[in-house]
């Protein structure tokens, strides 16, 4: 059964000290080495056509794949975005040479990506975005500045937004195209930003001239809203969207104790629940998946309501253990990891579409905008 | 993302049936209660509320999934009368293979910690605080406890003393006294049951009719938000009120995807296991907070004309908080849950998650 599989593999893993599941920052790790290991067991590109080196499996097992993986808090940085959204954009829209030259490559644990969509100007408003793409005999010139792009210091490459047109009136969001930009071109500038939590895991990126091949052009020309309505529904329900502070959980009831009181008792009961509950909605979008559906509305649904949670676990699990004697050597790693888990929580709800433009799909979905 | 729950034959003939008889709106402005007979009957010539019991028991021997779908249905309609409560107490009834009879029943205790005995004459005695419909049924279903362990018994309500208390859902409720009643039926509970155990049946019921009625409160509010003109243009253009909707749908999809998934677990599982007390605790904890937040958005959407008694907002509302209390209420079933989960150990609570 795959989900043995996955926690025998993973006990390993931190039997051989590759991870320490209790450290919060441990997820967003970036480890090629842990990503080939998790790519020799097949479990990279788990739906994905044979034929761009997937192993054809459902949704459904990716999602256990994916739960498994984050309830560990395993160091997936170096694969999970190219595993959920950029091998499938690939496959989906990306040329026939790039997507079989790429999306193996994904597959088997050596390349990295990153997605350029903010810019200092314009988050939420993507469309907005004024770093540009032109079309130039020998290719397209691409300049500008990204923002805000998570992984660019470690990526091979990125998938990114450039405008190639003007805006119309017809079409406000019309005129920006995505590109699959090999992060060693020259002309790329990296820089750090260093983030509230210590880390600088996100980063600024200049473009300045630089030159991508013709067939780097991912689907059609000025149509990347259209094509990222369909690419975001696959990020957007998934279990990391509400495991990123699961491993506040076990920490809380190793401080608790097998006999609390009824206040502390209470608290866990009421965040256990939800979190069943959420699961539940999250496996739901994963069938829907697996049945060919598109569950745009669904999967901000669960985004929005995920994301929430995850960012108020860190205050709720403070509040149940504030009445515990706090000498205990429980407390210290419990307290260790509610210090970084609050410094990280802000970023839940403002990652890969802000609740506030989640509410807005969910409002479009409802018939009233 | 609960297709299953409304998608099968008795349940499409109930809500036909619904629609004809049980309409919010003209049962709210009727001036008389001769709907209530007429709706009621009719039910009991469907055979809906005895669906969960045998045909060689009396009832109409539906599958569990579909009773589940009627509880939904019932929801949907904010049934004011006592389909759920029969429904419960044929259940209840034929876990001691005790037959059914005919007419209205409702189920007692509903709070988990209250006690009917069984003393060494064979008789009950106890209070059952907040029992719905006690006025309106002939028989009444009991979970009784005794030394000897525990018992379902058919008891008639008449034997029964009872003070009307108020009333949050509009459906009339007491509390009931048992001084020595001889039961008409009484035979042992099944071997693994405990005192918990009618209440997560009790508390998966809740939970479905509140999703149910949650479904109705969206919809209605979504309806209403497109019609209300304020400055010149729906009220529905506007942000606050579209984000309010986002959040109750979202509510709404929690409440129904958790009161679903303990359906799921009831039909599929032991009532007695672990993932069955999982389900239902957690359906009903979460069902309670869903409409918390959703009856309030309801209202703030529909502002004053939401209030009024003529408006059917109150008849769904009303009943989605009432409900809470029922078989357990979030903080009850929050601290049942929580020290299970704790008992359970540290590294005991990711298997239990993903046991579903």
């Amino acid at each position: 059964m795959l989900r043995a599989e996955v926690r025998e593999f993973l006990a390993q893993q931190i039997h051989d000290k590759a991870f320490d599941p209790h450290n919060p920052l441990s997820n967003i790790g970036s480890d090629k080495a842990f990503a080939q290991r998790v790519a020799q067991r097949g479990w990279i590109g788990l739906t994905w056509p044979r034929e761009y080196g997937g192993h054809e499996r459902s949704h459904l097992e990716r999602f256990v794949l994916a739960e498994e993986f984050y309830a560990a808090n395993a160091p997936v940085r170096h694969f999970y975005v190219a595993d959920r959204q950029c091998g499938p954009m690939l496959i989906a829209f990306g040329t026939n040479r790039v997507a079989r030259d790429i999306v193996p490559r994904i597959a088997s644990g050596e390349l990295s990506f990153c997605i350029g969509m903010s810019e200092a100007d314009s988050g939420s408003d993507l469309f907005a975005a004024r770093a540009s793409a032109e079309k130039t005999a020998d290719g397209w010139l691409i300049n500008g500045t990204k923002i805000w792009v998570t992984h660019a210091h470690l990526a091979d490459y990125m998938v990114g937004y450039f405008r190639t047109s003007k805006p119309t009136e017809e079409n406000h969001r019309g005129g920006i195209s995505s590109f699959l930009i090999d992060m060693r071109s020259k002309g790329i500038t990296v820089n750090p930003i260093r983030q509230m939590t210590g880390e600088a895991d996100f980063n600024e990126v200049v473009f300045k001239d630089v030159l991508i091949p013709d067939d780097h052009l991912i689907g059609e020309l000025g149509k990347a809203a259209e094509q990222a309505t369909t690419e975001l529904s696959y990020e957007r329900a998934g279990p990391e969207r509400f495991l990123e502070t699961f491993y506040l959980l076990p920490a809380l009831i190793e401080a608790l104790g097998s006999n609390p009181d009824e206040r502390a008792a209470e608290g866990l009961g009421q965040l256990v629940a939800q979190l069943h509950t959420m699961r539940r909605m999250s496996v739901s979008v994963a069938g829907m998946l697996q049945a060919g559906k598109h569950p745009v509305v669904e999967a901000a649904l669960v985004k929005d309501l995920g994301t929430t949670w995850e960012q108020a676990l860190p205050s709720k699990v403070r509040s149940i253990a504030s009445t515990l004697d706090r000498s205990c050597s429980s407390h210290t790693q419990l307290d260790a990891s509610l210090c970084m888990a609050l410094k990280i929580a802000p970023k839940f709800t403002l990652a890969g579409g802000t609740n506030e433009i989640l509410r807005g799909i969910i409002a479009r979905g409802l018939g009233v905008r | 993302m609960t297709e299953s729950l409304s998608s099968n034959i008795v349940v499409e003939a109930a809500e036909k049936l619904l629609r004809d008889l049980a309409d919010p709106q003209k049962i709210n402005h009727t001036k008389d209660d001769n709907w209530q007979s007429t709706l009621w009957t009719t039910l009991e010539d469907s055979g809906l509320p005895l669906s969960w019991v045998s045909e060689k028991l009396g009832g109409s021997g539906a599958s569990m999934t579909e009773g589940f779908a009627l509880l939904h249905l019932a929801g949907r309609y904010a049934l004011p009368v006592p389909m759920a409560e029969t429904m419960l107490a044929g259940w209840l009834l034929s876990q001691a293979t005790i037959p059914s009879p005919s007419g209205a029943m409702t189920v007692a205790p509903l709070n988990p910690n209250d006690r009917i005995m069984l003393d060494g004459e064979g008789t009950l005695s106890g209070h059952a605080r907040a029992i719905p419909f006690a006025l309106q049924s002939d028989h009444v279903a009991i979970l009784a406890q005794a030394p000897s362990g525990l018992h379902i018994a058919l008891i008639k309500r008449s034997d029964c003393q009872y003070k009307s208390i108020p009333s949050l859902s509009g459906d009339d409720v007491a509390d009931l006294t048992l001084k020595c009643v001889k039961p008409v039926i009484l035979r042992p509970a099944p071997a693994h049951w405990t005192s918990k155990t009618l209440a997560l049946m009790g508390a998966t019921a809740r939970s479905l009719q509140i999703g149910g009625a949650l479904q109705w409160i969206l919809m209605q509010t979504i309806t209403y938000s497109t019609e209300r003109v304020a400055f010149k243009k729906q009220i529905s253009k506007f942000q606050a009120i579209q984000h309010n909707l986002a959040r109750l749908a979202s509510e709404t999809a929690a409440a129904t995807t958790a009161a679903s998934s303990a359906a799921q677990s009831l039909c599929m599982e032991d009532i007695c296991s672990e993932g069955v007390f999982l389900e239902a605790s957690s359906s009903k904890i979460r069902c309670a907070e869903a409409a918390a937040t959703s009856c309030a958005i309801a209202h703030q959407v529909h502002g004053a004309i939401g209030f009024t008694a003529e408006h059917t907002l109150h008849r769904f509302t009303l009943r989605a908080l009432a409900w809470r209390d029922d078989f357990g209420n979030e903080t009850y079933w929050s601290i049942a849950l929580g020290q299970a989960v704790a008992s359970l150990g540290s590294n005991q609570l990711w298997p239990l998650i993903t046991s579903r």
